[in-house]
């Protein structure tokens, strides 16, 4: 499992990545492997506004469907479209694959360092 | 009293033996609290197999069985061919359940994969699911799947099947979603009232090909009407139709649906019936229901497996967009049987005579005082006017073993063809309507 | 093995058609300007074709099938017989009502019959399938609330070991869903649902026996609390067939439920359909119940529509044939048959859980009704072998699997439901099959996760059929 250091981190396993005034989030290392091979990802559309710590996209396995909650609140600039057709992508690179991009970002929830989220995943595997 | 029990009673001692019971009570007695315990069940007693079948074969007996049928309206009487119902009778086909174990249930799944292929074909659309419980929910569900967050008006033409037109509106009690009814206007879809009812709110508008009246409308202008509002276009269409007439898929439509029975099911007062549902790419994900896709198992062989299930409710829940999780499987595979055994000419040739004799049977009732009741194009069904009441005309016609067209009150008659009905059988019933008028 | 596309030459046909015996006369509107792409095959090859996909299907007919909640008992061929009769098969949904007296009264004596059997005052039989009858009962329950001016009653409790379709249905009724967790017993958490229950309640969902075979003993308690809370309780019959003639739904405090007539009342499940999901329910709903109502005056039986019903869920009046099947089933079985049907699809659970809880865990060790869930999770933990790998080990015993990974709340969940159709000699062969298993399995956990070995492929990948769909055949350029 790895975990960048640039980025951030959020307890419902998603992560962040600040660039200039914009954001861009998507699952940890942590949460592809916990899910297995994701077979779809149900993304929002360009201008839907996303609420920290509500869903706002679902990533399905064969045999199941998770939520992804948004770590942010603010409206959805671009989504990844690569995605839509090579899920796999998700699993082969958690952090190259992100599922959008956001801006007019309001307020974001509590951010944890790559070691306090290394914890946390560590943790939950363990429970 | 027939029981399909197989132990023995000494071989259920043993068992509730083995179990650790002292008896039948005791076992219930461990679980069920008696105040919930039921006495004596007030039915008939239990019958022997052939006092059932006489029993059956008395019901059946009381029921007319009519020599040659010139009534659809949703219920269409086609020829059987004799592989299908020996082809579905197969016990590993009747007895098997949903092919949810792939290794062992690789005929049922392959047998849904041809049928979604030819389902496919026939629509011209890219994707087919599985099927669903008949066309009526194959149109509820194919316009429950076009709403989306802001679009959630649903249009339905005022002259699609009336049983359809009841199931669309109570999935929209179901789903909240506000249904209007395009009117009709001689006989098809008002096109200048479809477009004033048209708006940004507007998730699909549905139509029939051909529609209740046996009118094949203007689709394409239909659908342009409803893409220009960027509503979707759910077309309901009857398959042996499609055997000639243009696709749903050429029109335009995002989704196609259609009763099925038509292809190889029995009348059987209304069912089991087969909804088959198609989509293009786009709406893929939207369907409802099971669906088949193709696969390899580790060693490289081709398999097949329900795919896409994280659509559906059992992984979904409450979040799943329908509840259904069966399909008319062996419906499905009857429709895939006789399609085979008809083969792309014989569809053809199938609508061929089916449209034909509606046509000459229409031309003959207008040489008697039928006059069509609308100017129009029609595949196998059309409307006349009567000069008599319905009631008096049907009358006769039953008299004779005939089950004339179905009346829609006692000035129209909605007649239907189909390649069953002999010239000789249409030259009976104008023969039977003269002496009506003569009486 | 090949497609039927992949069979057959150009030219190839049947002869099914006659010639036209009219003048050829087309409508002038467009025609379709693809040709459809069907099979073109002999019947030999067509008949060959099906014959050789039937060996690679398994039904109940092939052998023992106890998955677990589907009730996969043996369907009499009877039925089958019955269903033919041209006098069903052959009438016409829309003749007119004198001539189909035998079709409503078979309807009328259906109704009769399964109202007694659950306690009900009365039933339609519009619905196709069990999901579809959830959804009609639930309907029912709306128009019910709307017509006494209650729709803010938006919420139905469903315990967290439901059916997955029960919380579906809900939402495609319009509802909102409040999951309730299930006591250590496995049954409903009464200071949950005390909880959950209020101004909002529109109703409760609930198996008995639930999902874990488990007759809930506080039914009566957990029925009052939603009646007093202004709820109605819907009752899933997807497990009828552990109480017929034992105890009835309507006695339990139900006010309304659905049937699977193609579980508990021995109609075949024909690979996924048709089923038959009819709805009953007690006299004060009667009125909302969707279709048509067959009443008899004077020995003549009339079809008539409810006052307020809340509309249709199909076209004409539900699968006939299904229920054709199913009203034989109950003739012949009658009233001393039915209750010897549920009362040894009990005992049948029991004896193989018996037989197996000193190898397998069992969760909910007392008694079962007609079915129990064992779990592997212990083996996972311990050596990897997972419930798949039993699972799919028994097609190689010629069985087919339990239900797998349900209910949810327990993990590694093994569902097993033997029916009353089964001998003594096939449930000692399952147990012997289950317990070589258990034991191949720990010794060689790589050996049970390779498994099946001699079925006609082995596990499909699903990862690929998900991710790039194939859903349909594409002939070669």
């Amino acid at each position: 499992m790895t975990y960048p250091v640039e980025l951030k981190y959020v307890k419902s396993h998603e992560w962040v990545r600040e660039d200039g005034d914009v954001v861009y989030i998507g699952i940890t290392d942590y949460a592809q492997d916990a899910l297995g091979d994701l077979v779809f990802v149900n993304l929002p559309e360009v201008g839907d506004e996303v609420t920290a710590g509500e869903a706002f996209a679902d990533v399905e396995s064969v045999k199941a469907v998770s939520d992804v909650f948004s770590p942010v609140t603010g409206v959805v600039l671009e989504i990844n479209e690569e995605l839509l057709d090579a899920p796999e992508q998700i699993n082969q690179d958690p952090y190259g694959a992100w599922f959008i991009k956001v801006g007019q970002v309001q307020e974001h929830e509590d951010y944890l360092s790559a070691a306090e989220y290394e914890e946390h995943a560590q943790a939950e595997a363990e429970a | 009293m027939g029981s399909y029990v197989i132990s023995t009673k000494q071989e259920q001692q043993e068992l509730l033996k083995e179990a650790g019971f002292a008896s039948f009570e005791d076992l219930f007695a461990h679980q069920i609290p008696p105040e919930v315990r039921c006495g004596e069940l007030n039915l008939p007693e239990g019958l022997s197999e052939l006092e059932a079948l006489e029993q059956m074969q008395e019901l059946a007996g009381r029921n007319r069985v009519f020599r040659s049928i010139f009534r659809g309206a949703g219920a269409y009487d086609h020829y059987i061919p004799a592989i299908v119902k020996s082809v579905t009778s197969k016990e590993e086909f009747v007895t098997a359940y949903t092919p949810y174990q792939a290794e062992i249930s690789q005929g049922v799944l392959q047998s849904i994969f041809e049928y979604q292929t030819m389902i496919c074909e026939l629509t011209g659309m890219d994707v087919s699911n599985a099927s669903v419980y008949d066309g009526a929910t194959a149109a509820a569900e194919g316009v429950a799947m076009c709403r989306d967050r802001r679009r959630t008006r649903i249009l339905v033409s005022a002259c699609v099947k009336p049983e359809t037109l009841k199931v669309i509106r109570t999935y929209c009690f179901g789903n909240d979603l506000a249904l209007e009814i395009v009117p009709e206007k001689d006989g098809r879809t008002d096109q200048e009232a479809l477009q004033e009812m048209l708006g940004a709110d507007t998730a699909c508008f549905y139509a029939e090909e051909p529609n209740y009246y046996g009118i094949v409308e203007e689709y394409q202008t239909l659908g342009e009407l409803a893409h220009r509002a960027g509503a979707k276009y759910v077309l309901g269409c009857n398959p042996i139709a499609l055997g000639l007439l243009a696709t749903p898929a050429e029109y335009g439509a995002d989704v196609a649906v259609g009763e099925g029975q038509p292809l190889g099911l029995p009348l059987a007062f209304g069912g089991p019936y087969l909804g088959f549902m198609a989509a293009t790419k786009d709406m893929m994900r939207k369907l409802p229901g099971r669906i088949v896709g193709e696969t390899t198992d580790h060693e490289g062989r081709r398999a097949f497996v329900l795919t896409l299930q994280a659509r559906e409710q059992h992984i979904r829940r409450e979040k799943a967009s329908s509840n259904i999780c069966s399909n008319q499987a062996l419906c499905a595979m009857t429709a895939a049987v006789y399609l085979a055994a008809l083969g792309t000419k014989g569809l053809s040739d199938a609508a061929v005579l089916c449209t034909s004799k509606a046509h000459y049977l229409q031309k003959e009732l207008e040489g008697i005082g039928y006059p069509l009741r609308y100017e129009a194009p029609f595949f196998h069904e059309f409307v006349t006017r009567t000069p008599v009441a319905a009631s008096r005309v049907l009358s006769a016609l039953e008299e004779r073993g005939i089950l004339g067209g179905l009346p829609l009150g006692e000035k129209e008659i909605l007649w239907c063809t189909t390649e069953k009905n002999t010239k000789r059988q249409m030259d009976e019933v104008v023969e039977v309507l003269k002496e009506v008028a003569k009486a | 093995m090949k497609l039927i596309f992949e069979r057959g030459k150009a030219g190839r046909a049947l002869s099914i058609l006659p010639p036209l015996d009219v003048p050829e006369c087309l409508p002038d509107v467009p025609g379709r300007k693809t040709v459809p792409h069907l099979p073109e095959v002999s019947e030999n090859e067509l008949s060959r074709h099906y014959t050789e996909l039937a060996k690679q299907t398994y039904g109940v007919n092939d052998g023992f099938y106890p998955l677990g909640s589907c009730t996969m008992k043996y369907n009499p061929k009877v039925n089958e017989e019955a269903a033919a009769l041209p006098g069903f098969a052959q009438i016409h949904p829309l003749q007119p009502e004198h001539t189909v007296q035998g079709a409503l009264e078979a309807l009328h004596t259906v109704e009769q019959e399964l109202c007694e059997i659950t306690g009900m005052d009365a039933m339609t039989f519009q619905p196709a399938a069990g999901a579809h009858g959830e959804f009609t009962g639930l309907l029912t329950i709306k128009a019910y609330l709307k017509s006494r001016g209650e729709e803010h009653r938006k919420k139905i409790i469903v315990p967290d070991s439901a059916h997955g379709t029960n919380p579906a249905s809900a939402v495609m009724a319009g509802f909102t869903i409040v999951n309730i967790p299930s006591g250590a017993d496995g049954c409903v958490d009464l200071e949950s649902l005390r909880n959950a229950v209020g101004e909002d309640t529109a109703g409760l969902m609930l198996t008995n026996p639930n999902t874990l075979g488990l007759f809930d003993r506080n039914i009566l308690e957990i029925t009052r609390i939603v009646h007093e809370a202004g709820g109605l309780c819907y009752y899933d019959g997807a497990n009828l067939n552990a109480v017929m003639g034992l105890a009835r739904p309507g006695d339990m405090g139900f006010d309304v439920i659905h049937l699977n007539l193609h579980k508990t009342f021995s109609t075949p499940h024909g690979g996924g359909g048709p089923g038959s999901g009819p709805v009953g329910c007690k006299a004060f709903l009667r009125e909302f119940l969707p279709g048509i109502r067959v009443n008899c005056k004077d020995g003549v039986f009339h079809m008539e529509h409810p006052e307020r019903t809340l509309g249709s869920v199909k076209a004409f009046y539900g699968n006939f044939l299904v229920v054709v099947k199913a009203l034989t089933y109950v003739l012949m079985l009658g009233r001393e048959g039915i209750p010897e049907a549920s009362s040894n699809a009990v005992l049948n659970a029991n004896y193989m859980m018996r037989k197996l809880e000193d190898l397998y865990d069992m969760p909910y060790p007392d008694a079962c009704m007609h079915e129990f869930v064992m779990s592997l999770e212990r083996q996972k933990h311990e050596n990897g072998v997972t419930a798949m790998d039993v699972a799919k080990s028994l097609q190689d015993y010629g069985i087919h699997p339990p239900t797998m990974y349900f209910p949810l709340i327990v993990h590694e969940a093994l569902m097993v439901e033997p029916t009353e159709t089964e001998s003594k000699e096939t449930l000692d062969a399952a147990i012997q099959a289950f317990r070589e298993i258990f034991a191949h399995a720990a010794e060689n956990p790589a050996e049970a996760a390779a498994s099946p070995k001699t079925t006609p492929i082995g596990r499909p990948d699903e990862v690929q059929a998900a991710r790039k769909p194939v859903l349909r055949y594409s002939w070669p350029d």
